[in-house]
């Protein structure tokens, strides 16, 4: 019979910690921070149908790196607890804290009782009224949790991409100024001789929580709307954003009528029917 | 409960964690139970040229009394799609409310909406969920119809589907109603709707197709001038659904009225 070696739990421990650290670090990173319009969400992923950026709820977002098929199973826990709640008792108590604190329980759990933890990464945002409500989660594989100011990075060489991000992001930022911060923070490394690379749009993947929308307020900027926004045009696609911000209200977001998307029953275009 | 790999339909997760949450699996006495609650009645549908169509009147009635006068029975589904609900309304709302969430879940899991023929047979299973309830009184009948974004002649995007208590669905061309006072919105619809009608012209239409329900059905609710009640139109386009403000209706309403005054059969 096999002798069972004994190692102490400090040992058992750390190895899990360098085991996900380990893994974390060998993916594309991704970053989440807050503009004038919302909450922006970057992530280097060279697929377009595998997302690791997505939504969760009405007004909460969620991004990940790390292992796809264990944050991916996370992701779908939470939509699933987010939708249960919502209908039990209403579209306002879906909240992002109580979604952070779900997943810091579950990857708690997994890191001590499973014998290898989540190799992954997460932020769950939630887009308030100003860029002063918003709110961004960070949780970790052994299911810390931290509230960040505004700007988080997640995956390989974070510490120096949270260094750009530092350096260079304001909360009244407009779109264009927060992708493009986001972009140059996510090229600062990995270039050779550490040296910062372009990163081509379609190696990115980028949504908004859009401040000014009622109901759903996730969406994607992709193609011509993407390339606009990376070149520095500025020209905001045309579903952007009106330059006063209107704040939304509880009675805006009332529950059945804004299954849809909002914005799209709200059109004045339609009025003179 | 929740990271189990399941599936990316809401109402079967909720079948294995909260099977108390979906109407139709609660147990209920035997006897008759159809005049416990409100009732829900007519909605009408009408397939334009770019789009669809959907109305409804605005009372609930319980036996003899009027339950509401301003209750909403014509929501939007999702982005694209509109559910309207006649029969018993508590349970018609807690279904349209789950409908909506289950369109939306899979959206949301799947990152793909589902196909307008896939929503129907959705609603068609959640229907057939409350059959038991249906058969002692408490029966719900929806009207779906939305914008199909995959049909090839634009023409023919905007479908209507009707279901029975026993699920359905049933594919409908031109127009439809529901609820008690469908009989007479039919009639109405049959002599007026044309092929290919706008949408603009459709709303207009499906105002007067109520207005003749409630000429003749006591639980249908005609346009209320006096507290400024009118029915709730909708339409489902390429840009969306879209709720027609509270002035456009009264404008509608007030012409349809107006006509009314000089030939009471419209």
């Amino acid at each position: 019979m096999a002798m069972q070696f004994y190692a102490s739990p400090e040992q058992i421990m750390r190895d899990r910690s360098e085991l996900a650290r380990k893994g974390i670090a060998r993916g594309r990173s991704a970053v989440v921070l807050s503009y004038s319009g919302g909450v922006l969400f970057v992530a280097e992923n060279l697929s377009s149908a595998l997302h690791k950026v997505s939504e969760i709820y009405d007004r909460i977002g969620f991004a990940a790196v790390g292992r796809y098929n264990e944050f991916e199973n996370l992701r779908r826990a939470g939509v699933r607890m987010a939708d249960l709640n919502g209908l039990s008792y209403d579209r306002r108590d879906v909240t992002g804290r109580a979604l952070a604190n779900a997943f810091a329980q579950t990857l708690g759990a997994i890191f001590t009782e499973q014998s290898k933890p989540f190799e992954v990464e997460i932020c769950v945002a939630e887009v308030g009224a100003t860029a002063a409500d918003d709110e961004l989660y960070r949780l970790t594989y052994d299911g810390s949790v931290n509230d960040e100011p505004g700007r988080m990075a997640m995956g390989g060489q974070a510490e120096a991409i949270t260094g750009v991000l530092k350096s260079q992001h304001r909360p009244d930022m407009s779109l264009g100024e927060a992708v493009q911060v986001a972009v140059q923070a996510l090229s600062s490394v990995g270039g050779e001789g550490g040296a910062a690379r372009t990163i081509a749009a379609n190696q990115l993947e980028v949504a908004v929580l859009d401040r000014q929308r009622v109901g759903r307020t996730f969406r994607r900027i992709t193609g011509a709307a993407l390339t606009a926004l990376l070149d520095g045009k500025a020209a905001p696609p045309a579903s952007d954003l009106p330059d006063t911000p209107s704040v939304p209200t509880g009675e805006a977001g009332k529950p059945t009528s804004s299954a849809g998307s909002a914005d799209l029953e709200d059109r004045p275009g339609q009025a003179d029917k | 409960m929740f990271t189990n790999a399941g599936t990316s339909s809401f109402t079967t997760f909720l079948s294995r964690v909260a099977p108390e949450m979906l109407p139709g699996r609660r147990p209920l006495p035997p006897g008759m139970a159809a005049d416990l609650a409100p009732h829900a009645t007519t909605i009408v549908a009408i397939a334009a040229a770019d789009g669809v169509v959907m109305a409804g009147d605005r009372r609930a009635t319980m036996g003899n009394l009027i339950a509401q006068r301003d209750i909403e029975k014509v929501h939007p589904a999702d982005a694209y799609s509109l559910v309207g609900i006649a029969g018993t309304a508590g349970i018609g709302i807690e279904l349209m409310r789950l409908f909506q969430v289950e369109l939306e879940h899979y959206e949301k899991i799947e990152g793909a909406m589902l196909s307008l023929d896939g929503k129907a047979n959705r609603l068609a299973s959640m229907i057939r969920g409350n059959l038991g309830a249906a058969m002692q009184g408490l029966a719900v009948v929806p009207l779906f119809a939305g914008f199909d974004l995959a049909a090839a002649d634009p023409a023919r995007a905007g479908r209507i589907f009707s279901f029975d208590v026993t699920g359905g669905p049933y594919e409908e061309t031109g127009y439809d109603a529901i609820g008690s006072g469908s009989l007479f919105a039919k009639s109405a619809l049959k002599k007026r709707f044309r092929a290919g009608i706008s949408v603009a012209d459709a709303t207009r239409l499906a105002v007067e197709a109520l207005y003749d329900a409630a000429d003749d059905d006591t639980a249908t609710g005609g346009p209320d001038l006096t507290r400024r009640i009118y029915p709730v139109v909708m339409t489902a386009t390429a840009e969306g659904t879209y709720r027609l403000t509270d002035a456009e209706t009264a404008t509608i309403a007030e012409g349809v009225v107006a006509g009314r005054m000089e030939n009471p059969g419209g």
